[in-house]
């Protein structure tokens, strides 16, 4: 599976985005983010943002207000996972200018499609900012 | 706003969009559940709309709420699906997102759409096929992923690449949904494999492959040729950690394909400067080429690089790796055990924790006593959680493999205690399980394991820690089984009797007087013994009918150990009648109020002791005065006592978890086939309670009973009986119980025995970091010797029994339907292959008409198959001449592209005529998949 889920929760613990590549109930979902943003928020800069959690591991980067987890497999790189943070956060900048927790508030929808371009079943599947954004502004041209 | 059901025209005008809910939202601080009902409330109206963009409004408020506050929004699945039907793309794709966020499998609508998608895979529109990929990427189940193989068959050779990389990424759900598509789109996944031109479909397509390969990685080894060859040439990060991974699959497999990689691998970790390849690289070698040394040592030299860098991210890592390779080459490990001994006390607990890890890696016997010493002392220190993990990873490396690794168990079982102490110790259970395993296992330690449990019983503070009540049953139970070697029985009936025990629960109070009775019954007996004797000695009588035998044996036995604890020990605690008369009054003030208690346990017991004493009071009672008949009393008051003795003296000891197994059904006794049912139930639950123990009553046993009764009464008379409940259920169930043979243990305890306490003072346990540090110089080090020269006691193992019955696991069966297609497809039956596609093509064809002719002949085609198949296989002179023209292309040397080239121009030829005639299948041989490139 790889990814098992993308979460990005800002400073208050509110969930800001959630993809689940697995499927979770609602109680599942919310019980999970609960932990799962106890257990990340409470670790400062000087510890490392790998987090084992139930059995697999939680990848989290923080970007100003907003924290990027994203949950894996134990035998998943970590810190290709943290490149993939990096790059989705560079994608949206590149797309937003300077992405900030407002603008995936509003444009939740464009979020999950930049998400779905770059993973499909849990696995990454393409790395390029302008591959991952030209569907993108395909659809804001055919819509 | 209008309160009926249906929409009216104002809601539609007034809709308020999505936007103005995330505003909304964001300026509620505490109403916010209050304004979502509001929110859902107008959806529930508005959804309902004929008109498409009001209800696509409403559905993409809905799903927002869903994914962000956590809206139920399974009831709106018809809706979603009306929106994706919509011609509007800003319509559809609301419809789309809303579907793959909230369908599961069991949706049931979820049939509804595959019409629809089917509609959009072949849309000419790039956007609306990407949509439907993307949505049946996320919620293909069966039929869905059955009925649009043919589709995603045809996308995986479009010629726009973003289309083909999501058909290609599609298809791991296909495969794993429907494993009959493996025989479908195989091939045209392996052809990507090497389409070196477009990266993304490589990307892709490895990224499948690593999915699959994690699976089964033995089906996929024929295509290691185009793997290795990704692995030579690709540049990309990404695509090379996938191929990484799929190889650490593979390498295990087949020691050529190791052999073969190595030397790419290691290069490509030397010269990266991708941190994350780098790591994976490592990890690869650590994991499936740890056979080879130098590529090992090279990694760990790359590891050290990670271990000293200021970011903890890949310090963690680097302790991870360690760990990886300590069971292989633990070198690695202690070359850097300073810093794993640093990292104790790193600021991050997950870093702590992983080399928590690798500590209790590098501890062996000889070093077991250092490190556990102060990583004890460092619990102590430490906080709640980190202590009990430290605890808890002592606890589990000491007992590994039936304490394999302890020698001097009195340091052990002090050890224990001294655990129990600690003020955060949350491990009663675990501790409980020990001190009592240790008790029946090791006979030697028995005397240390009573004057611990007696200190931990003395401690009135100890009772009001809840965490330690299940150590405390422990304790009273080893100190009641084991009464002979206690220095003070009437000190431990006080203490097992002190008022505190009112804390205790109900089940450890049971046992707690289940041992008061044990040791009353112990100070009599050798109260009478000795008054028996020295009557004997001052009288010159001899009545061998009362006389003390065991006692006499029992002195005997204990003289020969030189042991100071039987005879000598009595001696000195003479029991006086005083004594006898206090414990009896201390027995109807601390047990006399228990005899109405609600649990059946504790009432049971206190009625034993009250029934004992009340008729043992008066013939005691006389005999304690001088009187003609005390004889004659005493005697009777002996044989009263020593039947009771006798009774608790029975040995216990372990039994093998199997034992039950070798009782042979009893003729006539019929297990019925559905408690079979239950093994699937039981096989997990029950190994994992603590019932590596049970107890076994040598009574009931009678092969073995001469030298089993004999040993016991040369050893001591031991006064015990575990709990009233043990006692009964060796009553009832005593002839499931198996003599053990190796319950003979030697005597081998010799005087020179250090006692616990030295060793203590021994070790230096200064409370700070450099301690750490200083235990990286003192132990780890292979040079240090024994300070004793003491032999490790014998510890009793049944042969079998210890180890927990492993319950087979069924094996998944969409697994393998999906490796045997993968195989089916990779050695080359692709005859087969194309009969499938037609077979899923028509399968949806016959599905959607209903007609169930065409399945039928389909059936037959399959069956011309597998004829005209068996044919081939039987063809040994094929066979060869396809060998040997494999073997012309050894420069190519590259047996899976070859044979994918085959299959392409095969597969070209045939494409055509898919819908056509069936063609008589070619000829092909099944191979062994081991590709010519290793050899």
């Amino acid at each position: 599976m790889g990814i098992r889920f993308i979460l990005m929760v800002n400073k208050q613990g509110q969930t800001r985005l959630a993809q689940y590549y697995e499927w979770l109930t609602l109680e599942e979902r919310r019980a999970l983010e609960g932990e799962i943003v106890r257990k990340c928020l409470a670790r400062n800069e000087q510890q490392c943002s790998f987090v084992e959690h139930r059995n697999y591991k939680i990848v989290y980067r923080r970007y100003a207000s907003l924290f990027f987890l994203v949950g894996v497999d134990n035998d998943e790189n970590e810190l290709a996972i943290l490149e993939f943070i990096h790059l989705l956060v560079e994608t949206m900048d590149r797309h937003f200018g300077n992405v900030c927790e407002l603008d995936i508030m509003f444009h939740l929808e464009k979020a999950h499609f930049m998400l779905e371009e770059m993973v499909m079943n849990g696995c990454i599947v393409e790395t390029s900012k302008s591959n991952i954004l030209s569907p993108i502004q395909l659809m804001e041209k055919t819509s | 706003m209008a309160s009926s059901s249906s929409p009216s025209l104002m809601d539609s005008l007034f809709q308020r969009s999505l936007d103005d809910i995330i505003k909304g939202l964001r300026h509620q601080q505490a109403g916010e559940s209050a304004f979502v009902s509001k929110v859902l409330e107008e959806v529930r109206r508005e959804i309902k709309s004929t008109d498409s963009h009001t209800k696509s409004t409403a559905l993409q408020k809905l799903t927002y709420l869903h994914s962000i506050c956590f809206v139920d929004m399974s009831w709106a699945a018809f809706h979603a699906i009306e929106c994706i039907s919509y011609p509007n793309f800003t319509h559809k794709k609301v419809g789309y997102l809303a579907i793959s966020q909230s369908f599961q499998e069991s949706t049931p609508v979820i049939l509804l759409i595959s019409n629809q998608l089917r509609k959009d895979l072949k849309s000419n529109v790039e956007v609306e096929v990407s949509l439907a990929l993307e949505c049946l990427s996320r919620i293909g189940n069966l039929d869905l992923c059955r009925d649009l193989t043919p589709e995603v068959f045809t996308l995986m050779a479009s010629s726009r690449i973003p289309v083909r990389k999501k058909a290609i990424g599609v298809v791991l759900r296909l495969f794993g949904k429907y494993p009959d598509a493996v025989r479908v789109c195989f091939k045209r996944l392996v052809e990507s494999l090497e389409s070196s031109d477009s990266p993304p479909i490589v990307s892709a397509v490895i990224g499948v492959f690593c999915e699959l390969a994690s699976k089964d990685p033995k089906a996929y080894l024929p295509l290691a040729p185009e793997f290795y060859k990704i692995l030579v040439d690709s540049r990309n990060n990404w695509v090379l950690i996938k191929v990484l991974k799929i190889f650490t699959k593979l390498a295990p497999l087949e020691p050529r394909l190791a052999k073969k990689i190595v030397e790419p691998i290691c290069e490509l970790m030397s010269k990266t400067g991708a941190k994350s390849l780098m790591f994976e690289c490592i990890r690869t070698i650590l994991t499936s080429l740890a056979e080879h040394e130098s590529a090992v040592k090279l990694a760990a030299g790359r590891i050290n690089e990670l271990l000293i860098d200021e970011d903890p991210n890949l310090r963690y890592l680097g302790l991870h790796a360690l760990a990886i390779v300590a069971p292989k080459h633990i070198w690695a490990v202690l070359e850097n055990k300073e810093f794993v001994i640093k990292s104790l006390s790193d600021p991050d607990p997950n870093i702590k924790l992983e080399s928590l890890r690798l500590v209790m890696a590098m501890v062996s016997e000889s070093n077991v006593v250092e490190i556990c010493r102060v990583l004890v002392n460092y619990a102590t220190k430490s906080e709640p959680e980190f202590c009990n993990v430290i605890l808890g990873s002592i606890l589990s490396t000491c007992s590994n493999n039936v304490y394999e690794i302890i020698v001097d168990f009195d340091w052990y079982v002090s050890l224990l205690g001294e655990m129990s102490r600690i003020q955060h110790c949350q491990k009663g259970d675990e501790i409980e399980n020990q001190l009592i395993d240790i008790g029946l296992r090791v006979q030697d330690v028995r005397p240390e394991l009573v004057r611990v449990g007696r200190d931990l019983l003395m401690d009135p503070a100890l009772l009001g820690n809840p965490f330690l009540h299940r150590i405390l049953s422990a304790a009273a139970w080893l100190c009641g089984e084991y009464v002979e070697f206690i220095r003070n029985p009437v000190e431990l009936m006080e203490s097992l009797l002190q008022p505190r025990t009112s804390l205790l629960p109900p089940s450890v109070r049971a046992v707690y007087l289940e041992s008061a009775f044990k040791a009353l019954v112990f100070c009599l007996h050798s109260y009478l013994q000795s008054a028996t004797s020295s009557d004997h000695s001052a009288l010159g009588l001899s009545d061998p009918g009362v006389s003390s035998q065991s006692y006499d044996e029992y002195s005997g036995a204990h003289g020969e150990n030189g042991e100071e604890s039987g005879t000598t020990l009595i001696q000195e605690n003479h029991i006086t009648p005083d004594s006898v008369l206090r414990l009896l009054n201390l027995i109807d003030m601390a047990v006399g109020p228990l005899s109405g208690s609600y649990d059946v346990e504790i009432q049971e017991r206190t009625r034993n002791i009250l029934g004992f004493t009340e008729l043992i009071k008066p013939v005691l009672s006389d005999s304690l005065h001088p009187q003609d008949e005390r004889h004659k009393q005493q005697a009777e008051a002996s044989k009263m006592v020593r039947l009771l003795h006798d009774t608790f003296s029975d040995e216990l000891g372990p039994v093998s978890m199997s034992a039950q197994g070798r009782v042979p059904v009893p003729d006539g006794l019929v297990l019925y086939e559905n408690l079979a049912d239950l093994e699937a139930v039981c096989g997990s639950s029950l190994p994992a309670s603590s019932a590596t123990i049970s107890f076994e009553g040598s009574h009931n046993v009678e092969g073995a009973t001469s030298i089993f009764i004999s040993d016991q009464k040369e050893e001591s008379e031991p006064s015990s009986e575990s709990t009233s409940l043990l006692a009964e259920h060796r009553k009832r169930h005593g002839l499931y119980y198996l003599p053990s043979e190796k319950n003979t243990e030697h005597h081998e305890a010799n005087n020179d025995y250090p006692p616990a306490n030295e060793l203590k003072s021994g070790v230096t346990v200064s409370n700070d970091a450099q301690d750490l540090a200083k235990l990286a110089e003192q132990s780890f080090l292979p040079k240090r010797k024994s300070k004793q020269v003491k032999a490790r006691p014998v510890v009793v193992k049944l042969d079998e029994g210890d180890v927990l019955p492993i319950s087979s696991k069924i094996p998944q069966a969409k697994d393998d339907s999906l490796s045997e297609a993968v195989r089916d497809v990779l050695l080359g039956n692709e005859a087969d292959a194309d009969t499938l596609t037609q077979k899923a093509a028509a399968d949806s064809v016959s599905r959607k008409k209903g007609k169930e002719k065409l399945n039928a002949k389909e059936q037959e085609d399959d069956l011309d198959h597998m004829d005209s198949q068996s044919g081939t296989v039987q063809n040994p002179v094929k066979e060869r001449s396809k060998r040997s023209s494999r073997k012309q292309n050894a420069d190519e040397g590259d047996h899976g592209g070859d044979k994918g080239k085959q299959k392409r121009r095969h597969r070209h030829g045939k494409h055509r005529t898919r819908e056509g005639v069936q063609n008589p299948p070619a000829n092909v041989i099944s191979q062994t998949p081991v590709p010519d490139l290793l050899l």
